[in-house]
């Protein structure tokens, strides 16, 4: 068993026509993604990549058994994307686009209490089981199957971590990139508890960033429920205070979501934080080896 | 997007948000023209700038003839009024808003923001009117009133109750702060705000409540669906360089240090000016170029990184993932020829491809250095950066 998604997951593409659709889906393809088919509003009944195109998503769910979706659709119809999904029963609903304004946010999460669905995303790298099921914009290459799970806001930094785990020898159960947006779907302590669950993961590590408070209510979480080893590492220690640091939730307002207030909080919670992005691979191989 | 006062008030009254009379003007003559149509005998003169603090800072006066709003405008207009939130060098001030004085009974404080931990827009309120609420926030978090609103069910009246009550005003003027709410909470919803503020809202003698200071921030996500807000954005009052960025579609945030970066990916970037002051360096900025890193876009990030005179040594930290990273190592040599880089670059590359990519780099007479590991990159890029001194 891994995390949220494996082999055995029929994962749908939407905007699957698209340019970004497109090479992603190859891309997951190529990877061993069990990807069933996409929706592009207009375009049932064709094949792309070899899979059948559906309009909505509600029929794709019907014929294909879907149950995950990537989302490539632009910024301006990311949130009809989302409701789409879940409301078509989807389980996992991981959403690539970057830009989604902030109160469609607010209105999707609203929306999407209650209703089964698990949102992973925005503007995020997606989700990927190591050889089983890619889902999102990471490469594949660099990861292999192994026993740390990663928990990340940041794309980038989190193929950081899994190259270090892979060179470390370790791999990865799941990787999961939350997403850099202020308000997003799965959060670092909902990734902590399917992490603590899961079997074939050993250790956590987490990349976390300045702006909001989930750090510290992973540093909460942390002390009271994990029984797993977790490296942390954070963003920002150098950001200036008030400034966007490109992510749109990467910013410190009136002295909170600084990266020193949330390396407190972690250590004060006893998790093994670095302090350079360089170390977080080989403490977690310190960690697992003792 | 961050919006002038006389903007935000503009806004206000679209929404029933009851403010002062007044006229915004960019000349003196005009000042005193709109001074003159207002009627009465005493004027606010007050600096337009996208930034707090201007009142102590000598950017607001109230003046008694139309001789002195002229004057006063004059000496605003033109110069550049530096507030304890404008960085040293200042905001130009290029309108000034010409209103009648309001007879202030009580000063509040009103504000409407997104609570991302909430996820819901959350208003808040305080007697502490005239404050920053940061500061209240800090020093007295009691004297906070915070009542946030579900988004499927919008503002209630009750939580205009709450508020008005518990700031002590009487029934008149908590109905008054309901009305004033309700188009807050419209304007903030229908505008895609992310801040709308009201510091002070003021109690006026005559017992009604008025906006006498305004600020709405807007979210540059959403400005697709508000093709008419877009006319208010006012690139005077933003940083140069960040603003030339943006134009290129690229992430850039200039800071004090001598050490340029440039990186793929907000989170590594940051990550990289961490890792440049762990290794005992000073960053010079923020510089994300994103995912698809062609030759164009870091010849673009080059220069943006060079025109800081700042810069002693660059450092360009790419990982490469489904970018190749031999094509990431042309990009760069073509760049440093074509913008004339003459100062040491340190180049890190990681991922696909990446011993090709290096192998180039190393292989080309220019003055690029190549890194294996992100420590390497980071202590030789700091060396670099001293030898330079």
């Amino acid at each position: 068993m891994t995390v949220l998604v494996d082999k055995g997951t029929r994962v749908l593409c939407q905007g699957f026509t698209g340019r970004q659709g497109t090479f992603h889906s190859e891309q997951a393809i190529a990877y061993g993604t069990n990807l069933v088919g996409g929706v592009t509003p207009g375009k049932g009944g064709e094949t792309h990549l070899g899979r059948p195109v559906f309009d909505t998503v509600h029929r794709a769910v019907g014929a294909t058994g879907a149950d995950a979706t990537m989302i490539y659709v632009p910024a301006a119809f990311a949130a009809d994307a989302i409701l789409e999904a879940a409301d078509a029963g989807i389980r996992v609903i991981v959403c690539i686009t970057e830009g989604i304004p902030v109160l469609d946010m607010l209105r999707v999460r609203a929306a999407l209490e209650g209703s089964g669905s698990i949102l992973i995303g925005p503007n995020c790298p997606g989700i990927i089981t190591p050889g089983e099921c890619k889902i999102g914009i990471m490469p594949g290459g660099i990861h292999s199957p192994g026993r740390v799970g990663i928990v990340s806001r940041s794309g980038t930094l989190t193929y950081e971590a899994v190259f270090q785990t892979t060179n470390a020898g370790l791999g990865q159960s799941t990787c999961i990139g939350i997403g850099g947006d202020p308000i997003h779907g799965l959060d670092f302590v909902a990734c902590l508890a399917l992490f603590e669950q899961d079997p074939e993961t050993d250790g956590v590590v987490l990349v976390g960033e300045i702006g909001g408070a989930e750090e510290e209510a992973a540093a909460a979480f942390i002390r009271e429920h994990m029984t797993k080893p977790v490296v942390a590492y954070i963003a920002g220690v150098t950001a200036p205070s008030g400034k966007r640091m490109g992510h749109a939730g990467a910013i410190i307002t009136g002295g909170r979501g600084t990266a020193e207030g949330k390396y407190a909080a972690l250590d004060q919670a006893g998790v093994v934080t670095v302090r350079s992005p360089a170390e977080m691979g080989p403490r977690m191989a310190d960690l697992l080896a003792t | 997007m961050n919006l002038h006062e006389f903007q935000a008030k503009g806004l206000f009254s679209r929404y029933d948000i009851p403010i002062p009379r007044g006229q915004v003007a960019d000349t003196p003559a005009l000042a005193g023209r709109v001074a003159g149509e207002l009627g009465g005998r005493r004027w606010v003169v007050k600096a337009q700038v996208h930034a707090g603090g201007r009142g102590k800072a000598g950017g607001i006066a109230i003046v008694d003839n139309i001789e002195q709003v002229e004057a006063e405008a004059g000496r605003l207009l033109g110069s550049r009024l530096v507030t304890r939130q404008s960085g040293p060098d200042g905001l130009p001030v290029e309108r000034v808003l010409v209103e009648v004085p309001t007879g202030i009974a009580r000063e509040l404080y009103l504000g409407a923001l997104v609570d991302r931990e909430a996820r819901q827009v959350a208003f808040m309120a305080s007697a502490a009117g005239g404050m920053e609420i940061e500061e209240v926030a800090a020093e007295s978090p009691e004297r906070i009133l915070v009542t946030r609103v579900h988004p499927a069910v919008g503002l209630q009246p009750w939580q205009a109750r709450r508020l008005g009550f518990g700031l002590g005003l009487p029934g008149e003027q908590v109905r008054s702060l309901a009305g004033l709410m309700d188009g807050l909470y419209r304007l903030f919803v229908d505008l895609d705000a992310s801040l709308a503020e009201i510091n002070p809202l003021v109690v006026t003698d005559g017992g009604e409540l008025i906006a006498l200071d305004a600020k709405v921030n807007l979210d540059d996500n959403a400005l697709f669906r508000h093709p008419d807000l877009h006319a208010l954005r006012d690139p005077s009052q933003e940083d140069a360089l960040e603003a030339e960025a943006r134009a290129h579609d690229l992430s850039y945030i200039s800071l004090d240090g001598n050490i340029g970066c440039m990186v793929n990916g907000a989170g590594l970037a940051m990550a990289t000016m961490d890792l440049v002051k762990l290794h005992g360096g000073e960053p010079a900025n923020f510089l994300d170029v994103g995912g698809g890193t062609t030759a164009a876009r870091v010849a673009e990030a080059f220069k943006l990184i060079l025109s800081d005179p700042k810069v002693k040594a660059v450092l360009i930290n790419i990982f490469g993932g489904i970018v190749r990273c031999d094509l990431i190592a042309e990009g760069i040599i073509h760049a440093v020829q074509e913008v004339h880089v003459g100062v040491p670059v340190v180049v890190r590359l990681e991922g696909t491809n990446a011993t090709q990519g290096l192998a180039m780099l190393a292989a080309s007479t220019l003055p690029i250095e190549t890194a294996a590991s992100l420590r390497e990159a980071a202590d030789r890029v700091v060396s670099a950066a001293r030898g330079q001194g």
